[in-house]
């Protein structure tokens, strides 16, 4: 019997793997690909909860964020580009000063 | 179960997209984690939302993230310059780090404990007829949330110009 609280507990994981992936990998493309990860366990979380609650503003949440991401990608990725092409590196610790 | 299936690519892939060091494998991983996660939005009943996931995430986003990794050509990142300076492998950091991860740990693990004693129920059998339609979501999206939809416009625009902006070469 699957239950709210499977769904939890995997969009729990899913937020985890997501966060240490942030604080653990060296590269500017994959620390956007983790925060990727965790907005779809938050997705997760308002698919499952507007499932049990019966409610359709779950899945409406899902297209903002959706948006939202699709946004973010777009900004991030030009940083990444307008970064890479001052350091030629994609090692967060290579952007360690403000200004150059 | 489907579940388990579903929910075993998508937290294998998601654990393989964090253990690449190639940026494109990752990039073609956390599309199959998609992948993973639209099987479970089916299975919530939402159509809708397993449909936008394929087309918008694994479809456009990912295709932008591929674009930008082999627009820059880096396949390997490069750890060893800047290991003995990364601020994590200071020894404070790594013991706050780890204390942090154990704290988080033992949160999650008594939510799910506490959650699990008091009968939560299992997801109600048959869906209230009209949450997984799409013609339900179009409605409630252009009557109650019609305006942050209006607004959600006005952010993509903005992000559109602003990335546009930012990775323009600087006029010499």
């Amino acid at each position: 019997m699957i239950t709210l609280n499977h769904y939890l507990v995997l969009s729990a994981l899913l937020f985890t793997i997501g966060t240490a992936g942030v604080f653990l990998r060296r590269n500017v493309i994959t620390v956007l690909l983790s925060i990727e990860i965790m907005l779809n366990a938050v997705n997760l979380t308002f698919v499952a909860a507007g499932r049990q609650f019966a409610s359709v503003d779950g899945q409406i949440i899902v297209f903002f964020v959706m948006t939202v991401a699709a946004a973010e990608a777009a900004v991030g990725l030009a940083l990444i580009i307008a970064l890479f092409r001052h350091r030629e590196s994609l090692n967060p610790g290579a952007y360690a000063s403000l200004k150059w | 179960m489907l579940f388990y299936v579903f929910a075993a690519a998508t937290v294998g892939a998601s654990l393989l997209v964090i253990g690449q060091r190639n940026p494109v494998y990752s990039v073609m991983l956390l599309i199959a984690s998609f992948g993973g996660l639209a099987g479970l939005y089916v299975l919530l009943d939402a159509p809708f939302a397993a449909v936008t996931q394929i087309i918008i995430y694994a479809g456009a986003i990912m295709v932008l993230f591929l674009f930008v990794v082999m627009l820059l050509n880096v396949a390997k990142e490069d750890a060893e310059e800047h290991e003995r300076s990364h601020p994590l492998n200071a020894p404070g950091a790594r013991r706050l780090g780890a204390a942090l991860a154990v704290a988080f740990l033992v949160e999650m693990g008594w939510a799910v404990w506490h959650v699990s004693t008091r009968q939560s129920g299992a997801l109600s059998a048959v869906p209230a007829g009209d949450v997984s339609s799409v013609r339900q979501i179009g409605r409630v999206l252009f009557t109650d949330y019609a305006l942050p939809f209006e607004v959600t416009s006005i952010l993509i625009l903005v992000a559109l110009l602003g990335a546009i902006v930012l990775a323009r070469p600087k006029p010499r």
